[in-house]
């Protein structure tokens, strides 16, 4: 993908203004000033009911400034991107900073183009008539699976943002990244019970993935199966136990328990409880972790984060051991440490931080098989809603949504859903067996961290896990009292 | 810091937002649609955070944008914009006419009957301009306070994730086709401390503590926040795990909050008419036990969820939802009264995209007798919830299981904390298991509850 020159077409923007914007945002002084200039459109369709119900379309646009100074940030956006409000923005972020004027570099380097999500026709650019017929499709598939499937909701959603980013030190970066996601969720319904279900995936990808790679009656298909298995579901223990993760989305295990705690930012601050703890043990020698936000078409994937630095694989854990940190430029340069190209932010209303893209751990030596026969008496979870992790004191969950108990080996009885919780710095010290099946999410993870949501992936294969809290209701359980 | 007022002046805004949307809806009526509605909303935020004492982040900022929802007889759709060009506004009406030509007839689809349509009178004292009437360095100066007093408080503090002060006002404004446009105010400001407490042996805990106007004449001092913080936070120092166990369950109010939330999921109409609650179908039903009333009042003068009128341009109002256990209402909007055959009450939420939802006004559980020590002293062997981590709540089947935190109750006492700990039961029977609830209610946001007590939750731990 060659320059796409986005901003400088539609705005009439030069490379002249972008150097006085930026001259304006170190008016007071300051190590370092960028522009972030986005253009986000966006599609959405549900159908409920048999019936396309809602679908919307919009813009979002606008430029935000950034200026830092030491470990100071001053910050200001505007949605206007005329000269006099972007100017003004770039001096209300100036006056964070509170020293004589200082030059700007002469001339941008353009970061190298990279093409990670060639697409050729972005989906929001696609006619609207081929995404209802997914939206239907998805709607009629997860009714066709079974007569209990009663409520279908079927969604489908995209977006195109294109972005520039420039900052006083020369950085010059255009993207133009697409994303799309559907989604089918439904309800299954016998005389007095009821369960839900909900499957979805996507990515950096063009309309056609959904005609091709994983279409509307795949994902219809998961999210009924899993409503209609939920209805024979029975209670889930409650204590410790064994837990085997299946591959794939499990993987927001990752995530929660060291993805965050990784992030430089908290690092830095020494308010993560992983500080400090760089070249030591914190999982078994079995586990390698990484970021990768390079993976072609892949939802956590991109070119260039939002400062502008091409992405990389990043090791963060190598045969156990805390190998480095997730970093932006303001952590890099204060910690000494390299840009790790994980700035990101969810809009030009938004403050830059460490973010996870594409997080998972590699792939081991157990056959998956092995690994539920050696468990005696656990939960085998395959499917999971979200998590959350306290990055302070370490603490995390994330919350099945499909899971089975084993028992001497063997699959048995789904169980309802349970919260998982465990200790971030020491639960992948308990990870004694490591499936050779490393899965990705299907492309549904959505990260949250101070209020800023960016698209993300995750991924794991089977784990196996020697002991974790499993947060069930049953009454009977080994080593547990009951009052 | 010696001086961060602003010294540049604000290009003016000129245009009349009212006039803009009213422009909106008669265009699109023009272009054949045969209902619209539009809604343009405008906000100003500003946010700073104070962090050892140094300032760490300074933001200030204003935005706008617009939204149009069209009809076509029963078929509708939606467009928004950030764009407020000529070209921006074209293309966005454009879209909408096209749009709607690709979605499905819905017999329930409109919007209210002019006859629903209106707005609260009198003032309803939801803007204060004295949210941003401090100076710039006095702004700092409140985060930094809040963050000195808890570091100030007691030596084993030695962290911070800092201060922060914010101040935010929102202008909003809806027009639709039966010739209805109202518009209202509201300002909010916060201030806030999250220290971060470390034993000897280097375990460290975070907790925080906030305060919340809508006018800087009410905000607490923050001296009075940041103490709090540090109290709440040096009471989870040295937490350790519980065993599994059933025992009563005290949610402190900061997440008893959460349960009244479950209940608001359970009676949003969307969630009812598709059978998606384990509350459909309840009404004049017994769902909680007697001591349980739950009222939605979108009316109350300063009220954080109130507002003159709804997403939809209908008055808001005041609804019991649960009287002695018994459910009263669903909340709903017109879409999903329509579907229910009912009457909307006045809570459709609209964002600028899509139909509109349904919110909360101000949402609260009523206060009983007791303080909130006598409930805990009632307690020989329990748990005191003070944070819950994750979702894991199920509101299809009403199966709850969450992640938590807090302090073991033993002989009617705080023991010690607790943490890496699970919550767990079913909704259906959690609601009839409030044994008891506290006279401690405190509005702090739009949904606010008391002290209560459960009975019948499993704690998972070792």
């Amino acid at each position: 993908m060659d320059k796409q020159r986005f901003f400088f077409e539609h705005y009439g923007l030069t490379e002249n203004d972008l150097e006085r914007y930026l001259s304006a945002a170190l008016s007071a002084g300051g190590d370092y000033a960028d522009l972030y200039f986005e253009y986000l459109s966006s599609t959405s369709l549900m159908v409920d009911e048999s019936m396309v119900k809602s679908a919307s379309q919009g813009i979002s646009a606008g430029c935000g400034v950034r200026v830092v100074s030491g470990e100071r940030t001053g910050y200001a956006y505007t949605d206007d991107l005329s000269a006099d409000r972007i100017l003004y923005a770039a001096r209300t972020a100036a006056l964070i900073a509170r020293a004589p004027a200082k030059a700007t570099v002469a001339g941008f380097q353009k970061a190298a183009a990279r093409s990670l999500y060639p697409v050729t026709l972005p989906s929001v650019d696609a006619e609207i008539s081929a995404k209802v017929e997914l939206v239907m499709r998805g709607d009629k598939a997860a009714r066709a699976y079974d007569p209990r499937i009663q409520e279908v909701r079927a969604s489908y959603a995209d977006e195109l943002r294109n972005i520039l980013v420039v900052g006083s030190d020369g950085t010059f970066a255009e993207d133009s990244q697409p994303l799309a996601r559907m989604n089918v969720s439904c309800i299954a319904k016998t005389e007095g019970n009821s369960a839900r279900g909900s499957s979805g995936g996507g990515g950096r990808v063009a309309l056609d993935f959904f005609f091709g790679e994983k279409t509307p009656e795949f994902f219809a298909k998961e999210s009924a199966r899993q409503a209609i298995l939920q209805l024979d579901a029975r209670e889930a223990p409650a204590g410790e136990m064994e837990v085997v993760l299946g591959p794939g989305w499990p993987g927001v295990l990752l995530h929660e328990a060291v993805g965050h705690g990784l992030e430089a930012d908290f690092n830095r601050k020494k308010t993560s409880a992983f500080a400090g703890l760089i070249g030591k043990r914190v999982a078994s020698e079995k586990c390698t972790v990484v970021d990768n936000g390079t993976m072609p078409w892949r939802r956590g994937s991109l070119n260039v984060d939002d400062e502008g630095e091409p992405t990389q694989e990043t090791v963060l854990i190598e045969n156990g051991i805390l190998k480095g940190y997730l970093s932006d430029k303001l952590s890099s340069r204060l910690m000494g440490i390299s840009d790790t190209g994980n700035g990101r932010r969810e809009s030009y209303e938004h403050i830059p931080m460490p973010r996870m893209t594409n997080t998972y751990m590699l792939a081991g030596q157990d056959d998956p098989g092995d690994i539920i026969r050696s468990v005696k008496r656990g939960i085998y979870a395959v499917n999971f809603g979200g998590g959350q992790v306290d990055i302070t004191n370490g603490k995390f969950v994330f919350s099945a949504s499909e899971a089975y108990m084993i028992e001497d080996g063997q699959i048995t009885a789904p169980i309802k859903g349970a919260t998982l919780i465990g200790n971030g710095p020491d639960v992948l010290t308990r990870v004694s067996m490591v499936g050779n099946d490393l899965k990705l999410d299907e492309g549904v993870g959505t990260c949250g961290k101070d209020g800023q949501a960016v698209p993300v992936g995750v991924g794991i294969p089977t784990l196996k896990i020697d002991r974790l809290t499993v947060g069930g209701t049953a009454r009977k359980d080994p080593g547990g009292f009951m009052q | 810091m010696s001086s961060t007022q602003l010294e540049t002046q604000k290009p003016k805004i000129e245009t009349d937002l009212r006039e803009i949307a009213q422009d909106i809806v008669g265009r699109v009526v023009a272009g054949g649609a045969t209902a619209a509605e539009c809604v343009v909303r405008e906000g100003d935020e500003f946010s700073t955070l104070v962090r050892m004492g140094q300032v760490e982040t300074l933001k200030e900022s204003g935005s706008k944008s617009i939204g149009v929802r069209v009809f076509f007889g029963q078929r509708a759709a939606s467009t928004y914009s950030s764009d407020f060009s000529r070209a921006g506004l074209d293309r966005m009406v454009k879209s909408a006419l096209e749009l709607a030509k690709i979605t499905s007839e819905d017999p329930f689809g409109g919007i209210p009957e002019a006859s629903q349509l209106g707005a609260l009178s009198g003032d309803l004292d939801l803007y204060h301009e004295d949210v941003y009437s401090l100076p710039g360095a006095d702004r700092i100066d409140y985060a930094r306070r809040a963050e000195k007093a808890a570091l100030d408080f007691d030596p084993r503090i030695k962290n911070s994730e800092g201060g922060s002060f914010d101040a935010a006002t929102g202008h909003k404004v809806l027009a639709n086709s039966h010739g209805f446009v109202g518009e209202y105010r509201r300002s909010y400001c916060s201030v806030a401390a999250v220290p971060i407490a470390q034993t000897e042996a280097g375990a460290m805990q975070r907790d925080y503590w906030y305060s919340v106007a809508r006018t800087l004449s009410k905000l607490d001092a923050p001296e009075k926040v940041g103490k709090i913080a540090a109290e709440r936070t040096l009471r989870r120092l040295g937490a350790r795990k519980a065993k599994t166990a059933r025992v009563p369950v005290v949610f402190d109010p900061m997440v008893s909050t959460s349960i009244l939330e479950h209940i608001f999921e359970g009676v949003n109409g969307d969630s009812v008419y598709r059978g998606a609650s384990f509350l459909a179908g309840k009404l004049g039903q017994k769902i909680a036990g007697d001591n349980v009333n739950i009222i939605d009042d979108g009316t109350i003068v300063g009220g954080f969820g109130t507002s003159p009128f709804d997403g939809e341009g209908v008055p808001t109002r005041r609804t019991v939802v649960v009287e002695n256990g018994v459910l009263k209402s669903y909340l709903l909007n017109t879409y999903t009264a329509k579907k229910l055959g009912l009457q909307t009450t006045g809570n459709a939420s609209r964002g600028l995209a899509g139909t509109p939802g349904i919110g909360p006004g101000t949402y609260f559980l009523q206060p009983s007798a007791k303080t909130a020590k006598e409930l805990i002293g009632g307690i020989n062997e329990g748990l005191y919830v003070t944070e819950f981590l994750g979702q894991g709540v199920n509101l299809v089947t009403g199966d709850y299981s969450r992640g938590a935190s807090g302090l073991w109750i033993s002989g009617g006492e705080f023991a010690y904390p607790v943490e890496e700990i699970t919550v767990a039961g079913n909704l259906k029977e959690l609601f009839f298991n409030i044994s008891e609830i506290a006279n401690d209610l405190e509005f702090r946001g739009s949904v606010a509850a008391p002290t209560i007590r459960v009975d019948g939750l499993t704690v998972g731990g070792e």
